[in-house]
């Protein structure tokens, strides 16, 4: 007796812990500990259940099994956590996330034919049944739909931008709510024999993931793997209603909320809303911006290094292209020359730079970029009209003026670095492709701006040793 | 109707946790800075792995096959979950601890 008694003093610690270390993670002095206190309670969770845990008066068996199924996830969940490279890091956060939905899922499907408690019959319309139901549908999604979301940040999935599959995709939410619906109609039968029908369900619910995330733009992809992670959420916490267990009640929805909340925010960071995400096909259609005026003028190796070389201030606006070509040590190198000059050298980041938000400060961080020359895209802009050089390394969107002044773009309204207020612009790029949202950037037709093409790692290589040479 | 009334008073104490649950995620992450969204994604992410605790249960108590073999890869998926995404999470922190000094 005394074993289930320290079980649920151990969840409800479990939970103070995570909404503690949740909290913590929100801020920047103390979100690793934060992480850890968070940890601490799930091993706790965990740890508890395998030595008290009774269903019926019976204990935990199979233990062996259990805690060899814990080592082999820990030894590979630890070693590709502490090997991913941080670029990859977005994708792997939307893997993991992924497991949890298969695991909320796997869980739902093997307690089904349990529902009965013990009886051979169970009612099928009840709270118990729609709760394991739901949970088997939302583990699902968020499994299906993070390997899509996963496949697309890796680049091993495409877009696929069809206006009509969002009717399709209707459609097919509202097929699993009458799916559910049926199951519930079906009366009091043996849960074993609706089986079938729940098989079913998982199958139509692994299309409906994949058709939910497939039209969203790989840009967006953040903002879908965040939404995902409070779907999985949602379904940890209906485990923990169909066992009565707090600790997963708690987690679960904890992250449920947050994570919504989390989403909102992310969106509002693009000045755009959740549904324009989900449904919006972003980008393409975009009149914006005529080509042609002006031109693109390039500049060489040599001029830029003089340019750079002889500044007194320098900003640096770093995208994901510099992050894709491995070139943050090097962007770190040419900020170092710089300063040994005496030039003063700072990065803007802009909010959603990189594949995440702040995915841009990790990068820069990973680098040995330090704190203090990462500015905020508010606290630069005003600085900028008394910047002698902007360097932008492969972004495009985020220093976009059509953002400010082009109300028929679909850009319009998101806030930039303003770039273009700089006293003169270098942009390195890989050609003259546009960026994610697919749409021309009249900053590069700029009559202060000067192009220099070419991979971001080798071009910043030359402009290192060309810089050293001076 | 009287179904659904007799299920929410049985599941009194849980709908309580769910209610308060969703104003306290709300609060708790409200004021967040721009910086710390991916890693906060990534910690709730960890924390939601707390399913495991589920599929332990269920693994625990399986007696034929098929259900052993699921729980087994239940228990797995969960435990990458965790395990990946606080180890994931603190690697991302650290970074921002290092520069900070």
């Amino acid at each position: 007796m005394i074993g289930s008694y320290i079980l649920e003093i151990s969840y409800i610690l479990a939970s103070i812990f995570f909404i503690v270390g949740l909290k913590m993670l929100s801020h920047p002095e103390s979100a690793r500990k934060g992480n850890i206190i968070a940890a601490v309670g799930m091993v706790m969770a965990i740890v508890f259940t395998i030595l008290f845990h009774k269903k019926d008066g019976q204990s935990i068996g199979n233990i062996g099994f259990i805690i060899t199924a814990l080592l082999i996830g820990t030894v590979i969940g630890w070693g590709v956590a502490k090997k991913v490279k941080m670029t990859a890091m977005p994708q792997l956060v939307s893997l993991f996330n992924g497991m949890g939905g298969a695991c909320a899922a796997l869980i739902s499907i093997m307690e089904f034919p349990h529902i009965a408690h013990g009886g051979e019959y169970a009612t099928m319309f009840s709270g118990e049944v729609l709760n394991i139901l739901l949970g088997l549908v939302i583990g699902t999604v968020s499994f299906s739909g993070s390997m899509i979301a996963y496949g697309k940040l890796n680049g091993n999935v495409g877009d696929l931008r069809i206006k009509w599959l969002r009717y399709v995709n209707m459609g097919m939410l509202l097929v699993i709510i009458g799916f559910i619906g049926y199951i519930m109609s079906l009366g009091t039968i043996p849960p074993g024999e609706a089986m079938f029908l729940v098989y079913t369900l998982v199958a139509i619910s692994v299309v409906y993931g994949v058709l939910f995330v497939m039209p969203i733009g790989g840009a967006d992809m953040p903002v879908v793997i965040s939404l995902l992670n409070s779907f999985t959420g949602v379904a940890a916490a209906t485990g923990g209603f169909l066992y009565q267990n707090q600790a997963m009640l708690t987690g679960g929805i904890l992250v449920g909320s947050a994570g919504t909340i989390l989403t909102v925010l992310m969106c509002k960071a693009m000045n755009r809303s959740l549904l324009n995400v989900i449904v919006g096909v972003f980008g393409g259609g975009g009149v914006a911006a005529e080509q042609g005026e002006g031109t693109i003028k390039e500049v060489s190796l040599g001029d830029a290094s003089v340019l750079l070389s002889y500044s007194q201030k320098v900003v640096i606006v770093p995208g994901y292209g510099l992050a894709v070509a491995q070139a943050q040590h090097l962007c770190h190198d040419l900020e170092k020359l710089l300063e040994e000059k005496g030039v003063d050298v700072k990065y803007a980041i802009h909010p959603v730079a990189g594949r995440m938000p702040g995915h841009m400060n990790v990068l820069l961080a990973e680098a040995d970029v330090s704190y203090e020359k990462l500015v905020e895209m508010d606290d630069i802009n005003p600085d900028l009209p008394n910047t002698d050089v902007v360097v932008i390394i492969g972004a495009n969107d985020v220093v976009n003026p059509a953002a400010e002044n082009d109300p028929s773009s679909p850009i319009y309204g998101m806030p930039i670095i303003k770039a273009h207020d700089a006293r003169n612009i270098i942009v390195m790029k890989r050609g003259m492709g546009k960026g994610y949202a697919a749409i021309e950037n009249m900053l590069f037709f700029n009559d202060k701006t000067r192009m220099l093409f070419g991979d971001a790692k080798a071009t910043l290589q030359k402009l290192v040793a060309d810089i050293k040479e001076l | 109707m009287e179904n659904i009334l007799a299920f929410i008073y049985e599941y009194k104490e849980p709908i309580f946790i769910i209610i308060l649950s969703i104003f306290l995620g709300i609060e708790v992450i409200s004021h967040v800075p721009a910086v710390l969204h991916t890693p906060l994604m990534s910690g709730a992410n960890a924390i939601h792995g707390v399913v495991i605790i589920g599929a332990i249960i269920v693994m625990g108590h399986a007696e034929s096959t098929l259900p052993m073999i699921l729980g087994f890869i239940a228990v797995i998926l969960g435990t990458l979950n965790v395990v990946g995404g606080f180890v994931v999470t603190d690697r991302m922190l650290e970074m921002f601890k290092k520069k900070k000094k």
